[in-house]
């Protein structure tokens, strides 16, 4: 197996299992908080911030930053127009700035490229990608466990957690804002298309397989691991492309999970815009 | 339990924000020992009031003060019961608000909600999965929580609210307790009947009606000011009916 004999793909393995890991238990909150759509929001919309700090030199957080921010207040203002309903707003604002970015990017004096943004380099990985993977991983990890009874509190009863000594507004404020650290931390690994499967897929078949919210927790971390080992595998061996492989892996074990439990309980359905933040 | 509760209002008026007063001119006083029935139509200032006591919406007029801790009982249909808590997770809920975000919860406070489990009767319960429980089973450890909290004052959103009469019965037992233990219990609820049962009845409809004891309260009067075409007055007007209208909003 070449990914025995191979440091560059050593390499590629312990970043994707790293961030699989921390992106499986950030998935799980995500979930539980209907925020699936605005995690898919989010990449998107922050592309042309991370271009235009990639082209000024700037850190790459900074310009995630950056583009979240301009993108919610252009949804704001666009939700003023009592004729641009909530959902539309989101969507015309999010494919904007998914546009503009991948115009940017398309400029030859940005120092990374499209594809690169779009789909990552997992493959190019170096000591300075595995140490910021590993911080996220920490930060993550040590984020969700300190704001463990919150989060619970925020999900199950946002109602009753004023009262508790917990502001749910707050709390959903400061995991989308571990988002965005996330999504900037590992876009140019996994590409700003298919970070969102490492986030989402592990994470929905956590919740499936496990009983207990620790479970699920554990559960989603692990299969984001473990989609990152068997994509990069399959990529290596067959020659497929890293980013796509490793987003086919996580889906497969969401596939796996959903036959082994199939009559697992679902979270009501809701709208995009709730998952957004709009109305409950 | 802490020393003995009490709550009080003089002319309270609360909003929303920069919106319109939703409630004005509350006054009551309730003693540790009763049992205050708040009365009113959907929209007419119960969760207002309850909101404003709490301390998480803006007094634009009078006072309240409360001796005690106070929580929040609220309707079980409005926490997430899919999410993976078992009943004693919920009622350990409780302890959050006095534990720091960097401890763990202590082994008194684990002791603490068991206890409260048992006390509402779902002690043998307390690893069962909190939205597999029955709608009145869910209500007790929500009161469980409450007196994890350690709460002399309890507000109890409809606590009956599509219960079945053995669970009725269940509920009804365990707040007799708790006002024998010298807790306030402030009691939404719809059913005028009922409240007829309580220490004292608040009449709410976006202002104070009455309040009292229900034998001079509850006057045909007082019940058409609250309900307006809302009350239906059966029995040649012996006994009146609250038409309720159920809010699928959650």
């Amino acid at each position: 197996m070449e990914i025995l004999h191979s440091g560059l793909l050593q390499r590629a393995l312990l970043e994707i299992v790293v961030l699989g890991g921390a992106c499986g238990a950030l998935g799980v909150w995500l979930l539980h908080l209907r925020h699936a759509y605005a995690a898919e929001s989010l990449a998107h919309a922050m592309l042309p911030g991370l271009v235009l700090a990639s082209l000024a030199g700037l850190p790459l957080l900074a310009g995630a930053g950056a583009g979240v921010l301009v993108s919610a207040a252009l949804i704001a203002l666009a939700t003023r127009d009592t004729r641009v309903g909530s959902e539309i707003a989101v969507g015309i604002v999010v494919t904007t700035a998914f546009g503009l970015g991948a115009l940017l990017a398309l400029s030859p004096a940005v120092p990374v490229g499209l594809d690169k943004l779009l789909f990552g380099d997992l493959l190019g990985a170096g000591a300075a990608d595995l140490f910021a993977a590993g911080a996220l991983a920490a930060l993550v990890a040590g984020a969700l466990a300190a704001g463990h009874r919150r989060l619970t509190l925020a999900v199950f009863d946002p109602v009753s957690a004023p009262s508790l000594g917990v502001r749910p507004g707050g709390v959903e404020l400061a995991l989308l804002a571990l988002l965005a650290i996330a999504v900037a931390a590992a876009v140019l690994s996994l590409g700003n298309l298919l970070l969102f499967a490492l986030l989402v897929a592990p994470a929905a078949a956590g919740m499936r397989l496990g009983r207990s919210l620790r479970a699920q927790l554990g559960l989603a971390a692990g299969l984001g691991s473990a989609a990152g080992l068997l994509g990069l595998i399959a990529s290596s061996e067959l020659d497929l492309a890293a980013g796509g492989s490793i987003a086919l892996a996580a889906v497969a074990l969401y596939a796996v999970a959903a036959i082994a439990r199939p009559g697992a309980p679902r979270a009501a359905r809701r709208t995009p815009m709730e998952a957004l933040g709009g109305s409950r | 339990m802490s020393p003995a509760a009490r709550i009080e209002a003089a002319g309270l008026g609360a909003s929303y924000g920069a919106g319109a007063v939703a409630l004005r001119d509350v006054s009551f006083a309730a003693e540790g020992g009763q049992a205050v029935a708040v009365l009113g139509p959907n929209g007419g200032g119960k969760t207002t009031l309850f909101r404003a006591l709490l301390g998480e919406l803006a007094t634009v007029a009078g006072t309240f003060s409360i001796e005690g801790a106070i929580a929040y009982v609220p309707q079980t249909e409005r926490s997430r019961l899919d999410f993976p808590v078992s009943a004693l997770d919920v009622a350990l809920m409780g302890a959050y608000a006095r534990t720091s975000w960097y401890r763990r919860v202590t082994a008194a406070d684990r002791a603490l909600a068991r206890a409260a489990l048992e006390q509402v009767g779902l002690g043998e319960r307390a690893h069962e999965r909190f939205g597999a429980l029955s709608g009145g089973q869910r209500q007790r450890v929500l009161i469980a929580r409450a007196l994890v909290q350690d709460a002399g004052v309890l507000l109890l959103d409809e606590p009956f609210a599509g219960v079945d009469q053995t669970s009725e019965d269940a509920i009804m037992g365990i707040l007799d307790a708790l006002r024998a233990e010298g807790r306030v219990l402030l009691i939404a609820t719809h059913d005028v009947e009922q409240a007829r049962g309580w220490d004292r009845v608040l009449c709410l409809r976006g202002e104070q009606i009455a309040y009292g004891e229900p034998s001079s309260t509850l006057t045909n009067a007082v019940l058409e000011a609250t309900y307006g075409a809302e009350i239906v007055m059966l029995d040649c007007g012996h006994r009146a009916v609250a038409i309720q209208h159920h809010d699928h909003a959650h």
